[in-house]
């Protein structure tokens, strides 16, 4: 996907927003990691991404969001995840990102192994990941 | 027809596969019986879900599809 378009045309469509916050995830170099996939289950996968959505955009009353999550094999450098909200105000904006991504990475119906040295590892979220999900209960 | 199960994530290493078809109807203990004891033991865990029909059973043992119906197996997500 094409980070900056999105963003550009997020923002296009958005022109009364007082500000617009993201957040670009990507798969991280250098720790040995050869290649991430991602795999989803689309009937699930996609509901639940468009209420997360609009849980969100009530909850911080956005005027916008995008969520974007990639699928397949992707290697370090290359973006999995995008996510960017327009909101009145800066604060409900940077909120709505953080929100939405605490769900993504553990709340949302993808799972994620990690190609190493020694093959394929299956991921699981870290007890860091739930704290941060819980956060929004 | 049959009910096609579909083994997501980590699951389908301890599958062995990614979907099998079997006949219905099919009901938890019989889900337990075709999945072998591996999966078997996953999906007792609280941790697992199950959906049939595209929705998460919220009560898993309750699970009854029939012919046609696509139940899958859903072990913790890890996304972003």
């Amino acid at each position: 996907m094409s980070v900056g378009e999105a963003l550009a045309a997020f923002d296009a469509a958005n022109p009364d927003a007082g500000g617009t916050a993201s957040f670009l995830g990507k798969v991280r170099g250098g720790d040995g990691v050869k290649a991430l996939e991602l795999s989803h289950y689309e009937p699930l996968t996609l509901t639940g991404m468009e209420a997360l959505a609009e849980q969100a955009a009530a909850r911080f009353g956005l005027a916008g969001l995008l969520a974007w999550h990639r699928v397949g094999v992707m290697t370090p450098g290359e973006a999995i995840v995008l996510v960017a909200a327009a909101a009145p105000h800066r604060r409900a904006a940077f909120d709505a990102v953080d929100m939405v991504m605490d769900h993504l990475k553990s709340a949302a119906w993808f799972w994620k192994r990690e190609r190493r040295e020694d093959g394929w590892h299956w991921i699981e979220p870290r007890a860091q990941d739930r704290a941060d999900l819980a956060r929004w209960k | 027809m049959s009910v096609r199960i579909l083994f997501l994530g980590p699951l389908q290493d301890l599958a062995g596969k990614q979907a099998a078809e079997v006949a219905g109807p099919l009901d938890w203990n019989g889900l337990l019986a075709v999945v072998g004891n591996e999966v078997a033991e996953q999906l007792r865990q609280e941790r697992v879900n199950v959906a049939c029909k595209g929705r998460v059973l919220a009560e898993k043992t309750a699970l009854l599809a029939e012919d046609g119906d696509e139940v899958a197996l859903l072990p913790p997500v890890s996304g972003g």
